[in-house]
């Protein structure tokens, strides 16, 4: 089963009504994943040479002012930490690898969920209204977001294994669907350098594209890719810094809802999700065909 | 007539009010306004009733019907009309996936494009889409027709027992054991009849016919005696 949403607006500057619509179109999803409920937004830039970083450690108890401290000693921050309970935002004027080699050293019970100039990934087990609370989803601004409600079906009900994965800078997938040549591919994508964190299917899928898209393809070039070496079924909803793309698998088991107005597009797996959207009833709505890549980029 | 608001009222609610209607009330006339997307919207309705929905509905509306007419001035989401016995139902927009599956009997008409599987295992319904159908369209149709305006996708009719497919534009590739067959004077009759009761104005003479060609297993007489 699994819900998935996304909102993806057409102006550059971030609005502060992006949380508030997300947390509403999620809130639509919970009867279609009732076991974790995940989002990433795309939010303010960081500071030129810097980068964001989403930490989730395992407890809401965890002490981050001391983590900030410890690294603040070994990377120049940018800005302080912002603190969302089991989750932390750093921005860290370094490259990013450095930070994921300390982590590892020295807090390997820290997940790194996502990082890039803009992206910020929340992910947790509960109900959808709880994990937006949880988070502050309301408050936060941004230019475009997705989101997923998990039913799990191929691996456990953890945080870890919630949606969305992110696997590169400013890359991240939802995902409803399940892909059956995961194994094989990981270990192909290792070989080549790509990390997973987990043995989830949708990992990979982010995986592949972080792959292609390194491998100089565009997002569109990569999820046409993706139909020949991805088997499964599948819609993915995708974002990155500046755009945001769905692609349905050859036989569109999965169902997907597509919806367009001059101000955002709008994708959900049910129009219920849409419908709560500010001119959603004007909007034109389409559901995706099958094995078609659809793809919005902001210039 | 009578309004019903989605935004005030719940879909549980509306329905339980739509089979309450027995045969002496005089209600038969109602409008849904503000659907945005709900499920069930008017399922299982057996008396008939004329039932308008202002917007775009969910899951499996109008499924199960029996006698009413639905009329949904907007897109209707997965499985419109699923298991249709009689009456009809009508999309001003588009449908998604398995619009009318496993119908028995009635009408089902999409003014505008049909996704995947549209008719799936129709068992006697007719349906009649103004625009294009997706892939997997009739598949496994026992009965009944199914009447498409524009295209039809990938697979069409594929395992197909008796229903008759009809398609005035392109078809993307017939399924297993499906084949054209003639277009015979009884069969434009049989779609101009479809056509004026959908109320959709093509020219019947434009239609090509699709149906089983009888070789798969089931058709084979030394399979008669496994059953």
């Amino acid at each position: 089963m699994c819900g998935i949403v996304g909102l993806f607006f057409k102006q550059e500057i971030a609005t502060s009504a992006l949380g508030p619509l997300l947390a509403g179109m999620l809130s639509q999803m919970r009867e279609r994943g009732p076991d974790s409920t995940g989002f990433a937004l795309y939010g303010d830039d960081a500071p030129p040479g810097a980068f964001k970083v989403t930490l989730r450690a395992p407890g809401i108890k965890y002490d981050w002012a001391t983590l900030e401290g410890e690294l603040a000693a070994a990377f120049p921050l940018a800005r302080r930490a912002q603190l969302y309970g089991s989750h932390a935002v750093f921005t860290i004027a370094t490259d990013p690898e450095r930070v994921f080699a300390w982590v590892n050293t020295h807090q390997p019970g820290l997940d790194v969920f996502g990082f890039g100039e803009r992206i910020e990934v929340f992910k947790d087990v509960g109900l959808p209204d709880a994990v937006a609370q949880r988070f502050g989803l309301a408050q936060r601004a941004g230019t475009h977001a997705l989101g997923h409600t998990r039913m799990a079906t191929e691996s456990a009900v953890t945080t870890e294994h919630s949606h969305p994965f992110s696997t590169g800078a400013d890359l991240c997938l939802v995902h409803n669907g399940s892909l059956s040549n995961h194994n094989r591919l990981r270990q192909a994508l290792r070989r080549e350098g790509i990390r997973f964190a987990t043995d989830n299917d949708t990992e990979v899928a982010a995986g592949y594209l972080t792959w292609r898209l390194r491998q100089g393809m565009s997002l569109t070039e990569a999820l046409e890719a993706a139909l020949a070496d991805l088997d499964g079924f599948y819609t993915f909803a995708v974002g990155t810094r500046d755009g945001f793309a769905i692609l349905r698998d050859p036989i569109a088991c999965k169902p997907a809802v597509l919806a367009e107005t001059d101000d955002w597009v709008a994708m959900a797996t049910e129009y219920r999700a849409i419908a709560t959207l500010p001119g959603a009833a004007g909007a034109e709505v389409w559901e995706p065909r099958p094995a078609t890549v659809y793809s919005w980029h902001r210039q | 007539m009578i309004e019903v608001d989605l935004a005030q009222s719940s879909v549980r609610a509306l329905n339980q009010r739509l089979h309450r209607i027995g045969p002496g009330d005089d209600q038969r006339h109602w409008r849904v306004v503000n659907p945005n997307g709900a499920h069930a919207i008017a399922v299982g309705l057996t008396a008939p009733l004329h039932v308008e929905i202002r917007g775009h509905v969910g899951y499996y509306c109008a499924g199960m019907n029996a006698a009413a007419t639905v009329v949904v001035d907007g897109h209707a989401g997965t499985g419109l009309a699923e298991n249709i016995m009689s009456g009809s139902v009508r999309v001003h927009g588009n449908a998604a996936q398995s619009a009318a599956a496993s119908g028995r009997g009635g009408l089902v008409v999409i003014n505008g494009d049909a996704s995947a599987r549209c008719g799936i295992s129709m068992k006697g319904v007719a349906i009649v889409v103004g625009g294009s159908v997706g892939h997997m369209s009739a598949f496994m149709g026992q009965s009944g027709a199914l009447v498409v305006c524009g295209d039809a996708g990938h697979d069409l009719g594929d395992s197909l027992y008796e229903a008759d497919i009809f398609v005035a534009g392109k078809v993307a590739s017939l399924g297993a054991d499906c084949e054209e067959k003639e277009m015979t004077a009884a069969d434009i009759d049989h779609v101009a009849t479809l056509l004026g009761r959908a109320q959709i104005a093509a020219d019947a003479r434009r239609f090509r016919r699709y149906g089983s060609a009888r070789r798969l297993y089931n058709f084979h007489i030394d399979h008669a005696a496994e059953y």
